[in-house]
């Protein structure tokens, strides 16, 4: 060991942490509270601070920075959806996404992969084919390609149609990518606190605090805290911190597994779908395949995996890419995934004056995270619902204005 | 592989049984208002904890009800649809 570890070791006083600036104490007030310290709570707060200049901001959570969903997606990025509404929201998080890197100051390896959703069927032909018309029409690269452009493109994949469920075609989106999901949640936390936000993990919130209608603090484990506006970014928990604040969400958690292999040289650039064998996968930077499948069966509070999940996954995997076979699992987990009925988001105002909501975010709310920051932040600062945001209203179930994202949800159905 | 027990058909394989959600109450739809009948479509309670919900056999098409715990994943116990009324019906009387 270097003798200058050794000595540092031993040392009673250590420099502050280079990368946040911790705040230990709770104040007694803030502007705005934020309910949750993953990625959409960090990036709310930073585009607070960065867009609004509103800093007096504290964002807090149950558990540490980014340990939710924010650390337990597959961190696919891509903008190919299928309603005219969905597509302008996810085209501009891409666009910010591109940015990113630069803006924060920390490397995201924003790696652009080429997206591709198979099809199998004609049913999921003429899916693709709706995309593919919808997204050109507002400004995003997507088209339908056949199997010898797909065996092109990807010449790794087995598209012979000596299998179960053969290829006829797939929806082939360039600007698809992956990025590294703590670096996005370490960057937005960094410059929010740089501007003066406060990030107090293990803090978690028991009550919401509401008179006459209006949000007016929270109770914490560290006692009460008064706030002119508070948001909740709680993902799986969303139901539950809702109903803190007196309301019910059309959402039902349910577990989604996902597992990595062990890492091997560069085999695979592209990010391949499929909805129908319910699978998804991508190469990481540091090699290991990352694969994922549809959400559980049923409704769960729990992180647990499952042997039916790798079974069911590497079952239609192999298929697709029979030299899997050669490698093992080297770790599994699983999110808890807050789904909506039309697979899209819930974000902006809610019955309780003074209380945001970001919820619903499903299967889909790593891609999501800088839009969603952006148009929240907006939401907070003006108290009006931004246009970009209008269709994800909680409000919409109650007149029947569903946003009916199923289509192109990967494989959550 | 986690076995789950009919109340007609007795414990079989997880994978047999579709999940149906959870047990809430109908509004009467002719007298309903729109925002009680959109809250009974869309809304749920979602609780972290013990739940009454409805399962499918699907090889046999029997619904029924079960009371599971949604932390910890353990079914506390599965009885026939009329017996799930029949019992809430006597201790609401």
């Amino acid at each position: 060991m270097p003798f200058a570890l050794l000595k540092y070791a031993l040392a009673k006083e250590h420099p502050n942490d280079p990368h946040f600036r911790w705040t230990p104490e709770l104040k007694p007030s803030y502007d705005v509270v934020i309910i949750g310290a993953g990625g959409h709570g960090l990036a709310i707060a930073y585009y607070l601070a960065a867009r609004h200049g509103i800093t007096n901001v504290a964002v807090l959570d149950k558990g540490w920075l980014a340990g939710g969903n924010t650390a337990r997606n597959t961190t696919i990025i891509r903008a190919n959806y299928l309603t005219p509404d969905g597509v302008r929201f996810y085209k501009e998080s891409v666009d910010l996404w591109r940015g990113l890197s630069t803006e924060l100051d920390i490397n995201m390896m924003y790696s652009e992969r080429g997206h591709f959703t198979l099809a199998h069927t004609d049913a999921a032909l003429r899916t693709a084919r709706w995309r593919a018309e919808v997204n050109k029409h507002l400004g995003v690269d997507s088209e339908v390609i056949g199997p010898d452009e797909i065996k092109r493109l990807c010449p790794t994949m087995n598209v012979s149609d000596d299998v179960r469920y053969p290829i006829l075609g797939a929806l082939y989106h360039p600007p698809g990518a992956i990025a590294r999901h703590d670096a996005v949640a370490w960057g937005y936390a960094r410059e929010a606190m740089k501007r003066g936000v406060e990030v107090h993990t293990q803090t978690p919130v028991s009550k919401v605090i509401v008179e006459n209608g209006r949000a007016i603090g929270v109770e914490t484990s560290k006692g009460p805290i008064y706030a002119g506006k508070i948001v909740q970014a709680v993902a799986g928990a969303s139901s539950e911190v809702a109903r803190m604040a007196g309301f019910l969400l059309p959402i039902r958690t349910i577990p989604l597994q996902a597992c990595v292999s062990e890492p091997v040289k560069p085999i695979l650039d592209q990010i391949i779908v499929s909805g129908s064998l319910h699978v998804y996968i991508s190469q990481s930077a540091r090699g290991e395949m990352v694969m994922g499948s549809a959400t559980d069966p049923y409704g769960l509070y729990s992180t647990r995996s499952t042997l039916d999940f790798k079974e069911g996954l590497m079952a239609h995997m192999l298929e697709l890419f029979p030299f899997m076979g050669e490698l093992r699992v080297l770790r599994q987990w699983a999110g808890m995934a807050d789904m909506t009925p039309d697979f899209s988001p819930v974000m902006g105002l809610t019955p309780v004056e003074n209380y945001y909501i970001d919820a619903g975010w499903g299967t889909w709310g790593f891609k999501a995270t800088p839009v969603c920051g952006l148009r929240m932040a907006e939401c907070v600062a003006t108290g009006r619902q931004p246009e970009l945001l209008q269709p994800f209203a909680l409000d919409r179930f109650r007149t029947f204005d569903l946003v009916g994202e199923k289509g192109a949800a990967s494989v959550g159905h | 592989m986690k076995i789950l027990t009919c109340p007609i058909n007795g414990p079989r394989n997880i994978s047999e049984f579709v999940w149906g959600g959870e047990v809430k109450a109908m509004p009467d739809p002719a007298t309903s208002t729109d925002d009680a009948w959109t809250a009974y479509l869309f809304l749920e309670a979602n609780v972290a904890g013990e739940i009454d919900e409805w399962w499918l056999h699907a090889p046999t098409n029997t619904w029924f009800i079960a009371r599971r715990n949604t932390v910890t994943d353990t079914v506390i116990e599965t009885m026939t649809v009329d017996a799930y009324f029949a019992r809430r019906a006597g201790s609401e009387a």
